[in-house]
């Protein structure tokens, strides 16, 4: 690509032939590290801009569970300084929780999970194992970052307005959806995020097909790159719907029309003055239609980064590469078939419900395929139990666990019970929060000294993981325990209205306070990563001994990623292969003779 | 440092990124409408009553076959390229570019037609449907337009230094240009005729 401005005479810098005279060229600051074109300063963004946005969704959580634990009491430290429309007093209204809730989803899956796993691993991760020089369309890369901060912005500022943030939860159904206040600026930002996703899939996906190394053929492919692959497909494919969902809702607030609005609406005991005629239903469907498939979004490069960490910790290849291969994929074509059992209690109707249950226990499969392949990794190696490992390994079960309790979910019949209480909050979180999340804090411990050319501290990060390990049990298994019980989701008192609740109201206080001790422990985890980059020991290119192409760059890598072409002569995982001297041979060691 | 397959093919794929990319881009784009018109079937399916002939049907056909003949045009703005006759492809592009312009001059009469009449989006389900595919199809003709537009300007230099390259583009800005107009002879039948 004609990259003028960045490489003046940029046809003499081909990276593979002449590595010295990247280095000796000289960025400004703000070529360099802001408006960069490099897919690792743009991964680097992405990961830190979604790590705040984590921290800022979980801060929001947090003012929550006081409000749950302790309902009506002024909220310590910040309460006063919310202001009169959110906290009188200190004391939480419940418009302010219903915006909190909201905000919260929305800020945890589309500004904190997707853009620190896709956008900051895929982007810093994946070029270097297909052996790249950058993604395909670097500019693009940069567009897609800066879309995406505008879309975080506008978030964040859609709080400040008179009527306050969204408060329609992060599925915003009509018609509480169209009529509340804070929901244009919420569909604003959601369009801005999904232009983003849009354009960072299709360089994701051009990138894995056009620029894999030479010998690196799709069979020998890291399980990450898999993963990465299939994700930008679902982010290709399911977000227009929801592009297209969030204008007709847009122009449901901003141009009177009722896509969404049935006839005869009556609000506050007054008729809706709307031409009528929509369908309710619509959203849920083009709603889902995306936000299913965003459920695999959020979790399957998690599983790509737990493979490579498994594989590289157990020593050993990866136990049935292809069965992970073929699940993914099929992972991937059933997610767009499955969206309507989250609509079971809807009334769509039971020959609707049969078709997507049916398809729902079908998607479990390849999900255990996949979780059973990684365990069964497990058998017989000499693990080495890192920090990256520990937090890999605790993704099993805690992804396990918040598998198999969707099944329930997944039956209408059971669902009917189950809908709607903190028994779903429960299950979901299982997936994301000790799922996911812990993945991608696997992530950062494993490729922190690839980013940096230093290893974050040790025992910081074993009390991190072992803190968040107990605390993230505390918040949520509860969760399950109250939802059986009956209690439901989204009421700002915690349940306490409901007289069947109270045996459940004890849960509320521990899980508040599992949830400050979750938030102190990560605090080892902020320093760490912050010291680490100045005083981390040093490393070379391959600290942790593993196979593939990333760890033949240096560490971290220049503008250009490797010094030398590379080329790859095996399969992604050849760890302890009998016969050779190390217990590790490279996809990039040509085979000696 | 450059990034391989930019303008030649990859031998084992048979593509260039920028193919690659507009055909991934079209897919995402051929969703985003393809929900649309579900929304139309199922608003439609679900109406007591929906109204017929409220649109001018001429003026729809024209517009037809003004993007189709910028369709033709467009293909041969390429075709030039690939003979090397700078001057045809100069005319050819505007020639679309010009087209494009008159379908917009033509919708903003048939809108300005349904405004003077009190008929807003609001008014009903089928104006609302109407109005949001419309519009949204005319805004892919305005990033159209702008494409063009920078293709006749500054993105003109590029022939100059990378004759394929500038080819490439101007091929991939056609692959869009023939969904706006495959998006528009759906649209066509379905909001005027049927």
């Amino acid at each position: 690509m004609d990259k003028t401005g960045i490489h003046p005479g940029g046809e003499h810098a081909h990276v593979h032939t002449d590595a010295h005279g990247e280095h000796h060229e000289e960025l400004g600051f703000w070529r360099k590290y802001v408006f960069s074109l490099d897919h690792k300063v743009i991964g680097i963004q992405y990961a830190i801009t979604g790590l705040l946005f984590l921290l800022f969704g979980f801060t929001l959580m947090m003012i929550m569970r006081w409000q749950l634990a302790y309902p009506g009491k002024p909220i310590p430290l910040i309460g006063l300084w919310l202001g009169q429309d959110r906290a009188p007093m200190g004391i939480m209204l419940p418009e302010f929780y219903n915006q909190l809730g909201a905000m919260h989803g929305t800020i945890m899956v589309f500004l904190g999970v997707v853009p620190l796993a896709v956008g900051g691993f895929g982007n810093f991760v994946m070029p270097l194992q297909i052996g790249a020089p950058d993604m395909a369309f670097p500019k693009l890369n940069m567009m897609s970052y800066w879309v995406y901060f505008c879309g975080g912005v506008t978030m964040l500022a859609s709080f400040f307005p008179k009527g306050g943030a969204a408060q329609s939860g992060w599925t915003s159904y009509p018609p509480l959806a169209v009529i509340s206040p804070g929901q244009t600026l919420w569909l604003v930002g959601m369009i801005f995020l999904i232009t983003s996703s849009l354009l960072g899939s299709i360089n994701f996906i051009v990138t894995i097909v056009q620029l894999r190394a030479k010998g690196l053929s799709y069979m020998r492919l890291p399980f990450f790159v898999w993963a990465q692959f299939v994700t930008s497909f679902l982010l290709l494919l399911a977000f227009p719907p929801l592009e297209a969902a969030g204008i007709l809702q847009l122009m449901d607030r901003v141009a009177g029309t009722s896509f969404f609005m049935p006839s005869g609406l009556v609000v506050s005991g007054k008729p809706l003055m709307i031409a009528g005629q929509g369908n309710p239903l619509l959203w849920q469907h083009l709603f889902w239609f995306l936000a299913h498939p965003e459920v695999y979004v959020l979790i399957l490069p998690a599983m790509g980064i737990v493979a490579e960490i498994i594989a590289n910790n157990t020593r050993k290849p990866l136990w049935g590469y292809k069965a992970l291969v073929y699940s993914v994929t099929f992972l991937g074509f059933m997610s767009f078939i499955v969206w309507a059992h989250h609509m079971f209690m809807t009334g769509m109707g039971t020959t609707m419900s049969a078709f997507f249950q049916t398809t729902t226990m079908i998607i479990s499969i390849p999900s255990v395929v996949i979780l059973t392949a990684l365990l069964l990794s497990l058998w017989g190696a000499s693990i080495r139990f890192t920090t990256p490992m520990l937090f890999a390994l605790a993704f099993l079960p805690m992804f396990g666990i918040g598998g198999l309790t969707g099944l329930p979910l997944g039956l209408a019949p059971s669902d009917i019970h189950l809908h709607d209480t903190y028994y779903v909050i429960g299950h979901f979180h299982y997936v994301v929060a000790p799922g996911t999340i812990f993945a991608l804090f696997a992530g950062i411990y494993y490729w922190f000294p690839k980013a940096t050319g230093r290893k974050m501290n040790e025992v910081l990060g074993k009390i991190h993981f072992w803190g968040s390990l107990i605390c993230i049990n505390g918040v949520f298994f509860p969760m399950f325990l109250q939802g059986l019980g009956g209690m439901n989701r989204r009421m700002y008192d915690g349940g306490a209205q409901y007289a069947h609740n109270a045996p459940l109201l004890k849960y509320n206080i521990a899980i508040g306070f599992a949830a400050w001790g979750l938030a102190l422990f990560q605090l080892p985890f902020i320093y760490n990563f912050f010291s680490s980059i100045k005083w981390g020991a040093l490393v070379d290119r391959n600290p942790w001994e593993g196979t593939t192409l990333e760890w033949s760059a240096p560490s971290p890598p220049g503008h250009g990623n490797f010094l030398t072409e590379p080329i790859v002569y095996r399969g992604p995982y050849e760890y302890s292969v009998p016969g050779h001297p190390r217990d590790f041979v490279p996809q990039f060691e040509p085979e000696k003779a | 440092m450059n990034i391989p397959y930019t303008v030649e093919e990859r031998p084992d794929t048979g593509l260039a990124n920028g193919k690659l990319g507009i055909w991934l881009f079209l897919a995402s784009e051929v969703m985003l409408f393809g929900a649309l018109f579900s929304t139309y079937i199922i608003l439609r399916v679900g109406a007591p009553e929906w109204p017929h002939g409220e649109l001018n049907v001429w003026l729809g056909m024209a517009n037809t076959f003004i993007l189709i003949g910028s369709s033709v045009t467009m293909v041969m703005a390429w075709a030039s390229l690939k003979l090397n006759d700078w001057g045809k492809h100069r005319l050819y592009l505007i020639l679309t570019f010009v087209l494009a312009g008159v379908f917009l001059v033509n919708k903003y009469f048939e809108y300005a037609d349904h405004v003077r009449r009190g008929e807003l989006p609001s008014h009903s389900t089928f104006l609302a449907i109407y109005y949001t595919l419309t519009g949204l199809h005319g805004i892919h003709i305005i990033g159209g337009m702008i494409v063009m537009a920078y293709f006749m300007g500054p993105g003109a230099r590029m022939w100059k230094t990378n004759r394929d390259q500038f080819t490439n583009r101007i091929e991939y800005t056609g692959l869009y240009w023939h969904f706006v107009d495959l998006v528009w002879i759906f649209l066509f039948p379905v909001l005027y005729l049927l």
